[in-house]
């Protein structure tokens, strides 16, 4: 029988608490064990970044992370980041506004890192942008439409005095 | 690519981490698991146990120890990024963390993590080297310190036992006035590099290079640092002649050749990568105040 632990942790807002296989990733928990399959999986070894989702505010790979480390923590997946069910995120907003995705695999990890770049640098320029995004791979926009997307966000956010 | 299944330790302290190292076979230490994790996905590593740092107390921070500074093995990638100590007193390591893998990686990677996965293009491995950095290893038998010169002990092998744990690096600090650069070549923003190199240069007020430090990372199983080209520098008048003619020495590495490149490519990255970080380092130097 393979091992297991109890995990008590808090997705989006709301509290879970869950016995889950320690050897467990995260984002397959979140996927599996949650039933938020925003988060996508494309590489499984850290390099794609469409798994990334926010622990205490930090982005990071969850498929580089364990259930088990989750325990005790905030968790932000692409589900929580608009404000209500029927309507977007300003950054969500720009994405669409700026052809910032085609096929959206990519599209959970790109956001959920933006939303913290944004928030350690609420006006970047466009090469910090480019910097911010490097650890995420897109096979569909060629970018361009993700950094016209950060970027006005950046912009809209800071004229509305929105935190991102 | 999922992991194996394995049992599963948090310990709090470092007695404890200690403890269940001496008591469990086949155990791995988890850090920062940015490279564990894929290796355990992947599985390249079938550990019976995973012992998990990330709830061990005082494993994590960023101190001046006299004329040194002191790093906990478990302190974030990110955390040095965003160290003032760090840029203000080591500019070498601030300028390399942010050639270290991506936001997302250094959020969760530590400074021990890399030190003792000891990747051969790794940046932190290669500014370990440069800086002459004292590693302290806990043991059963308590605490002991090992010259990083005499860390790597081969391919991706430290010189932390089975049994010990790395609990913290300590790095001299260069005087205010130094130059230092950190330059690398990878095929893409974030990627290991296939060779890098970091300089540091302290010249007099006319610019003599009074002490000098260049190390090669990437090129072998650990950094390389040739003590007669830095020996046959220092004396020396800086100018981009001076550091050409030493850097062909870089040429005559035996590198390593892989996938990514051959070994005569790296021989060639390596010769023209410590002359760049040395021109880059002594440019700065003269920018810096002087020291008297």
């Amino acid at each position: 029988m393979a091992e297991t632990r109890k995990v008590a942790l808090t997705v989006n807002g709301q509290g879970y608490e869950k016995e889950v296989e320690v050897r467990y990733t995260l984002a397959d928990f979140l996927r599996h064990g949650l039933g938020l399959t925003g988060t996508h999986l494309g590489c499984e070894h850290g390099v794609c970044g469409a798994c990334t989702i926010l622990i205490d505010g930090r982005s990071a790979r969850s498929c580089l992370t364990l259930a088990v480390q989750a325990d005790g923590r905030q968790i932000t997946t692409v589900e929580g980041i608009a404000p209500s069910p029927d309507q977007l995120h300003p950054l969500q907003q720009a994405f669409r506004d700026h052809h910032g995705l085609q096929c959206g695999f990519c599209t959970p990890g790109m956001l959920t890192t933006l939303l913290e770049f944004l928030r350690d640098n609420p006006d970047p320029t466009e090469a910090e942008v480019r910097v911010a995004i490097s650890g995420n791979l897109c096979r569909c926009t060629g970018y361009q439409g993700i950094v016209a997307a950060a970027l006005d966000a950046a912009k809209r956010m800071r004229e509305t005095k929105t935190a991102p | 690519m999922k992991p194996p299944p394995f049992s599963y330790h948090n310990p709090k302290t470092i007695p404890e981490a200690l403890a269940l190292l001496g008591r469990l076979d086949n155990a791995k230490l988890l850090a920062g698991g940015q490279s564990l994790m894929p290796m355990l996905n992947m599985r390249f590593v079938l550990p019976d146990h995973v012992i998990d740092l990330n709830q061990v107390d005082g494993l994590s921070y960023i101190r001046e120890a006299g004329e040194e500074i002191e790093i906990g093995g478990m302190t974030r990638q990110r955390d040095i990024e965003f160290s003032d100590l760090i840029r203000k007193k080591c500019p070498l390591m601030h300028e390399a963390i942010l050639q270290v893998g991506h936001r997302q990686t250094r959020n969760r990677g530590t400074l021990g993590g890399s030190l003792c996965h000891l990747d051969p293009s790794a940046e932190l491995v290669t500014v370990a080297a440069a800086l002459d950095a004292t590693v302290l290893v806990d043991g059963r038998n308590g605490r002991r310190e090992v010259a990083f010169a005499d860390f790597p002990r081969s391919y991706m092998a430290s010189a932390v036992e089975p049994d010990e744990i790395l609990s913290a690096v300590r790095f001299p600090v260069w005087p205010d006035s130094h130059g230092y650069a950190f330059v690398e070549f990878a095929r893409r923003h974030g990627d290991f590099a296939i060779v890098s190199a970091a300089a540091l240069l302290e010249e007099d007020g006319a610019g003599k290079i009074l002490r000098t430090s260049v190390t090669i990372g990437g090129v072998a199983a650990a950094p390389v640092r040739l003590p007669a080209v830095e020996t046959g520098l220092k004396g020396a008048k800086a100018s981009p002649e001076l550091f050409r003619e030493a850097c062909e020495a870089y040429r005559k590495i035996d590198a390593l050749e892989d996938v990514h490149a051959p070994k005569s490519y790296r021989q060639h990255l390596a010769a023209v990568l410590s002359r760049r970080a040395l021109e880059a380092a002594h440019a700065r130097a003269q920018q810096r105040p002087a020291r008297h």
